[in-house]
């Protein structure tokens, strides 16, 4: 399967031309870019680990891309994803995310359905990823 | 100056003069200020009638009585301060009216409706009425919870960012069993969509019963969200008959780990206010439905307009609402669309006359409602609806979704990349406006399902007049 999240999952990967594009704008737009990668894909996992923190002061897309590059050489096998911080009052948000690297297989994730009384069935999604250890999945 | 003795004397008396005409007021930050959308009979002076509404909108009746001396009446009075004739149509009026900050009930929008529009849409002396827009004063916003969630915290909950969310309204709306109506949701939320969504009139009839429908609905949700890594939700229509009957189809929502819930606008501001609370309470997204409003929201010369709907819901908490779409089936003049969207999202919604925006309104932190856009879009019109709504916005494909000629995931998917290839597009630098058609067919040449979207409906446009325009043009300025 291919896990859809990020703004660009139904486009072909962008290449680094069009990642760079993307931080181009983003920097444009006076947001600050992080660089987050992870082994667990859970959709609510939102606290994929920092590639340091977001970039307040680099303002230069070169600078930003060889961070993008710097952590796709340390972690070939894990998702990557780019994402934008907006700090202006009303926002103080994310305000642009998207993967710029997957692990090759992705082997996506199990449905557990609990049933429990009256037809309900309480859900859990598991990923078939993370029944390893931390760091010792998508070999 | 006449004696308080002749003002309270026994009798009729122009409203003007009994004091709901002021045109040397001078409004107070803290006052409410309307401003309506006169229509007088032949023969009636557009001053009086406008002292009229303020006066039937605030303490005023027909004649004069004498216990109005056993008040500070001149604070309850509304005061009408201004009367502009409305450009191009004889006969009709702009008239701004005051009221006091104390004439209203916090937090209540039953309450400030009950005046503003309570008895006056009926006053004989008008032809018709019309509420054009409010300036809400901050001291009275801030007695309103607002949304529950707003539009920063929803997409930090759904982990969705930088491009418009995507949904679909579940066709036929009325009809199909419980397991049915489910396939839908699932097929369209694995092949791409965000949301689906139940119709205003899905409640719990014969054909499907509402627990079935929930329990359906939550299996697609669930499947879906494990065949993408994506959250993903459906609008359960909570819409019944009582609000026990409602807390406890949105309780069962909840059990069943749903993220959102749905209720119509036909509810009453009431019940929306009561759902709003409850939704709070129990981290849920609240959408708005706005079944009914084209009743009274779309002839020019009587009735309320959608912005000031928009401007009562953002306070009374919704965290969704159709606002309308510009380029689809239902009513939506880009530039009156424009000034409701802003209404929706701004911190700050600056007066616009040519969107209809009589105000500044500074929303003091209000959360943001996300505006929906739905009825006959479809994915060629991506790069039209990027233009004209911007990013903070669900887009819903109903027709759009489950009418695609390779079936519903195919409609769903179609819709995603048109979207993502568009917003690429757009960051990219390319002009979407012009090169928008272009931008699609480059994708639909990867992408059979949206190649088969484009030759669909390529043809299809809903151009009519419409009936709700701005009154004021733009005028050329000398540089």
């Amino acid at each position: 399967m291919r896990i859809t999240q990020g703004a660009f999952s139904f486009l072909p990967d962008l290449t680094d031309a069009e990642v760079r594009a993307q931080i181009e704008y983003s920097l444009a737009q006076g947001w600050a870019i992080g660089v987050e990668y992870t082994d667990d894909p859970h959709p609510r996992n939102f606290y994929w680990e920092m590639w340091g923190n977001p970039m307040f002061d680099l303002r230069d897309p070169a600078g930003v891309m060889s961070e993008v590059l710097a952590c796709r050489e340390a972690h070939p096998r894990q998702y990557i994803r780019v994402s934008a911080f907006d700090s202006r009052r009303g926002f103080e948000t994310t305000r642009l995310s998207f993967m710029v690297n997957r692990p090759g297989d992705e082997p996506g994730f199990l449905l557990k359905r609990n049933e429990v009384g009256g037809r309900q069935i309480q859900y859990t999604l598991e990923s078939y990823a993370t029944l390893a250890p931390e760091g010792r999945r998508y070999q | 100056m006449r004696s308080q003795a002749e003002r309270y004397r026994s009798g009729v008396m122009p409203y003007a003069q009994m004091g709901y005409w002021d045109e040397d007021y001078d409004p107070k930050d803290t006052d409410v200020i309307a401003v309506f959308r006169i229509s007088p009979q032949d023969g009636v002076d557009p001053i009086e009638a406008a002292a009229a509404v303020a006066g039937e909108s605030s303490t005023a009746t027909w004649t004069v009585v004498w216990t109005d001396r056993l008040t500070a009446c001149e604070n309850y009075r509304a005061k009408a301060f201004r009367v502009d004739p409305v450009p191009g149509s004889p006969g009709q009026y702009f008239s701004y009216i005051a009221y006091d900050l104390a004439l209203f009930e916090e937090g209540s929008i039953a309450n400030l409706t009950a005046s503003i529009i309570g008895n006056v849409f009926g006053f004989k002396p008008l032809k018709a009425l019309r509420l054009e827009d409010m300036r809400i004063p901050v001291a009275y916003l801030k007695t309103f919870q607002g949304p529950p969630t707003g539009i920063v915290v929803e997409r930090e909950r759904l982990d969705k960012f930088g491009r418009p969310l995507l949904g679909a309204t579940t066709k036929p709306k009325l009809g199909l069993s419980s397991k049915n109506y489910g396939r839908v949701v699932y097929e369209a939320l694995k092949g791409g969509l965000d949301f689906v969504k139940d119709d205003e009139n899905i409640n719990s009839q014969p054909f499907m019963h509402w627990r079935d429908r929930f329990l359906y609905c939550m299996e697609a949700v669930n499947k879906a969200a494990a065949a993408t890594g994506e959250i993903k939700g459906h609008y359960l229509n909570v819409t019944a008959a009582t609000m026990e009957d409602m807390y406890e189809r949105a309780d069962f929502a909840k059990q069943l780990g749903s993220c959102v819930v749905m209720i119509d606008l036909v509810i009453g501001y009431t019940a929306i206010q009561s759902m709003a609370k409850w939704a709070r309470r129990n981290d849920m997204i609240l959408h708005l439905h706005r079944a009914g409003h084209s009743t009274y929201t779309r002839q020019k010369t009587h009735g309320v307009s959608f912005r000031v709907i928009s401007k009562w819901m953002r306070m009374a908490g919704v965290d969704h609402i159709h606002a309308g779409t510009v380029v689809g089936k239902l009513e939506g003049d880009p530039n009156i669309i424009k000034g409701i969207y802003s209404i929706c999202r701004d911190d700050f919604t600056q007066r616009n006359l040519e969107q209809g925006v009589f105000f500044d309104q500074d929303w003091a932190g209000l959360r943001k409602v996300m505006p929906v856009a739905s009825g006959g879009i479809h994915a060629g019109q991506m790069h039209q609806l990027l233009t004209y709504l911007g990013e903070d916005v669900i887009l819903q494909f109903g027709g759009g979704t489950i009418g695609h000629p390779q079936g519903i995931q195919a409609g769903a998917t179609a819709n995603r990349v048109a979207l993502e290839t568009m917003i690429k597009a757009r960051n990219e630098g390319r002009d979407i406006w012009n090169e928008g058609p272009q931008i699609l067919a480059e994708a639909a040449r990867w992408c059979s399902p949206l190649r088969a979207a484009l030759d669909t409906w390529k043809d299809v446009t809903f151009n009519y007049q419409s009936t709700d325009t701005a009154d004021f043009l733009p005028t050329a300025t000398v540089a």
